[in-house]
């Protein structure tokens, strides 16, 4: 049995390793023990479990009246869903794949992030908007967007982005109890299906405890002292692997953060790594144009850009629709061969 | 109305003074003639005393009283913009008075009639249409929620909030149902659909209340659907009515029996109450560049207003001094809303970052920082000066 087999592999040293996928599930069942409001809408999460696994073994454990698998219709269930937390509830709901949030756009950026600001603070609505991002599999255009910058763009709702198994369910715990709505979007990479690329990172120790991760807090995921590389998601993954290669080969040291959030954006611990290293790296699977790379280095530069001693560099997506073609695909995406790049042009500089 | 094996309610012919006559058909639900004539419904027995009968004239003067007095001050520039509900007071009095205090309503941005219902003091709508707040009641005080400006986009919010009280189980004759208003024209829209299915699969309490007034702004209802747009639940698997909507009578009966049939657990009903937009669209239009003239002349003949005070002249049940204390206590209503609205206070320029989010937020509080110190740079220039 391979790693990405199993859903839970053996403990190491006493700790107990999930996918991220079993943790968001844990996370999400754990909430919906204590908290009779919390339910699930979307499509195929029921006996599916959810095409990415986020919701595997909640029906068997729920039942169909809080695990509800809904029809094709994302403006109706995330609709609906604005209704039920307003009327109460606080319902999970999944949209399939971010790309398909054109569909449903008016009830997400009109009415989800709005009501509560029109109704002068009189309405709130809790609910967490689930969401699978990110390319790397051949799936193309429609399928394989990050779109998270988009989504970070509005305000009125949180953005949160988990790259690992203990914050996916910590985040996920703490969507949930917050009183805003908030996008929960995993990257497929990091789930650790079994018909993904292997990924040993997407399996890692998760707590048994309901602790939240909070929201608004990035992770130095490694410290550093000769560059600073912010990222998210599935890109964390893979600077961390830069960072060690470089460490062993090059004697670069690299301090890499995990944002975990974008709204709130924790602009303080950037800031911070930035101080350190003077040097700034982002890597973001999201279109580079107008998106989360833009906002990270337009942070360093209102705030104290005689800090940088390079200007910054960034790795992101082209501003070109994710392509089908495999090696066309792989050539746009932000992978340790284009990040390795893009510190040797910042240290470079 | 027979409801066949589908659970669609199937044509009934009419009381035999409709027939023929403009706008309406063998198949609407009516028990006031526009003549001011009593008629029955086998399916809608109801019984008002004459105290009940003149409480809903009042709501229908006074109603129509706030719209006029709201019209005219946006002419006078004191208003943005108004929609009016000329022609429908009888289709939002009559539901809004059908519903129990732990209803929720789902209006769109016209229903002032039901607003009026809820207890809502017009004021606060007015705050919304002078352009001095976002709208911001309490919908849990009143059970009535904000107004949706997005055509049809609050069918699923109703329904959404019919899913919670299903799962609240509250349920029965104490229960709880949700109504939801919409027009004509939102029934060409994708979430309206998709709240149909929902509702019906689901089985959600929620009564779906079309006012059809004939007209989507200048798209008549003839390029809308080919089909009566109570036929139309059907094919969802639920009842659709279609009700006199310039009967308030009417509108109370079939609305208060849908809701409970929601109540009881018996799901959505669609009803669509038949009126007609008197009046523009809003403010900013002018459909004397689309409709005829005689197409209106024709439905003042109908109005919701004048058949009542028929009714109530002709059974004896009010005299002069009660028309004449409506119309003075109007004239009040009138007066209260106009000076109200004339002495709104602006809200303050750093009242933009309240709400954004539940709780306060870094970002935000720096963004108001600067702008507040903007604003006092103002005070200082001034100072120098």
């Amino acid at each position: 049995m391979s790693v990405t087999d199993s859903a839970t592999a053996p403990p190491r040293g006493g700790v107990r390793r999930l996918t991220t996928a079993r943790a968001v599930a844990e996370g999400i069942a754990q909430e919906m023990e204590r908290d009779p409001r919390v339910f699930v809408l979307g499509e195929d999460i029921g006996a599916y479990g959810g095409i990415f696994g986020a919701t595997g073994g909640l029906l068997e454990k729920f039942g169909p009246g809080r695990v509800r698998d809904t029809p094709i219709s994302e403006t109706a269930f995330i609709g609906l869903g604005i209704g039920a937390a307003v009327e109460g509830m606080r319902p999970i709901v999944e949209l399939m794949f971010a790309d398909f949030f054109g569909v449903a756009m008016d009830q997400i950026y009109n009415h989800m992030a709005k009501i509560h600001y029109e109704s002068g603070g009189n309405v709130r609505v809790p609910m967490v908007l689930m969401t699978a991002t990110g390319g790397g599999y051949g799936d193309a255009e429609q399928h394989s967007q990050c779109l998270w910058g988009t989504f970070a763009h509005l305000p009125g709702m949180k953005v949160v982005v988990p790259s690992n198994p203990a914050d996916a369910k910590g985040l996920m715990i703490s969507a949930i109890r917050d009183e805003n709505p908030v996008v929960y979007m995993f990257h497929k990479g990091v789930m650790g299906l079994p018909w993904m690329a292997k990924n040993p990172r997407a399996i890692g120790p998760v707590p048994q405890s309901g602790d939240e991760v909070p929201i608004g807090r990035a992770a130095v995921a490694r410290e550093g002292t000769d560059a600073t590389v912010v990222t998210l998601s599935l890109s964390v993954h893979h600077a961390l692997d830069v960072a060690e290669q470089m460490a062993e080969a090059d004697g670069i040291s690299l301090e890499v953060i995990d944002l975990r959030s974008l709204v709130p954006l924790d602009r303080q611990t950037i800031m911070s790594s930035v101080a350190k290293t003077g040097r700034l790296l982002i890597v973001d699977e999201d279109y580079q144009s107008f998106g989360v790379s833009g906002e990270v280095a337009a942070t360093v530069a209102e705030t104290d850009p005689g800090m940088l001693r390079a200007p910054v560099v960034r790795v992101a997506v082209p501003d070109v629709p994710i392509p089908y073609a495999r090696p066309l695909e792989r050539a746009v995406l932000p992978g340790p061969d284009r990040i390795r790049d893009g510190v040797h042009r910042l240290l470079k500089a | 109305m027979a409801v066949d094996g589908y659970g669609a309610a199937t044509a009934v012919p009419g009381p035999a003074s409709l027939q023929g006559q403009a706008g309406s058909s063998p198949e609407l639900v009516q028990l006031l003639t526009p003549e001011g004539e009593r008629v029955t419904h086998p399916d809608y027995p109801l019984e008002l005393t004459a105290e009940e009968v003149k409480a809903l004239y009042r709501d229908l003067v006074l109603v129509r009283r706030i719209d006029t007095e709201s019209i005219a001050l946006q002419r006078q520039g004191e208003l943005g913009i108004w929609a009016s509900l000329l022609g429908q007071e009888a289709a939002q009095v009559g539901s809004g008075r059908a519903l129990g205090p732990h209803d929720m309503a789902f209006p769109t941005y016209r229903e002032h009639g039901v607003a009026w219902c809820r207890g809502l003091d017009p004021v606060k709508l007015l705050e919304l249409f002078r352009g001095v707040s976002h709208g911001g009641w309490d919908p849990a005080e009143h059970g009535f929620h904000l107004y949706t400006i997005v055509i049809g986009a609050q069918t699923l919010h109703a329904t959404g909030y019919a899913m919670g009280i299903q799962r609240d189980g509250a349920v029965g004759e104490d229960g709880q149902a949700v109504i939801v208003y919409f027009g004509d024209g939102a029934t060409s829209q994708g979430d309206v659909n998709e709240a149909f299915i929902w509702a019906s699969v689901f089985n959600a309490p929620v009564v779906f209340f079309c006012q059809n007034n004939q007209w989507a702004i200048s798209e008549p209802l003839e390029r809308q659907s080919r089909i009566p747009l109570y036929q139309r639940a059907r094919g969802f698997g639920f009842p659709g009515i279609r009700v006199d909507g310039n009967d308030v009578f009417a509108c109370l009966a079939v609305t208060r029996k849908a809701m409970q049939a929601a109540r009881d657990g018996q799901g959505p009903t669609f009803i669509e109450a038949f009126t007609y937009r008197m009046g523009a669209h809003t403010t900013t239009d002018d459909p004397t560049r689309y409709r005829l003239a005689s197409e209106l002349e024709a439905w003042k003949l109908k109005d919701p207003l004048e058949r009542v005070k028929a009714y109530l002249v002709r059974t004896g049940a009010a005299d002069q001094a009660f028309f004449e204390g409506v119309d003075e206590e109007a004239t009040v209503l009138g007066k209260r809303v106009r000076t109200a609205c004339q002495t709104m206070p602006d809200p303050q320029p750093l009242a933009i970052f309240d709400n954004v989010y539940a709780e306060p937020n870094a970002l935000l509080e720096a963004e108001r920082a600067q702008f507040a110190a903007y604003l006092d740079s103002f005070a200082s220039e001034e100072v120098a000066q």
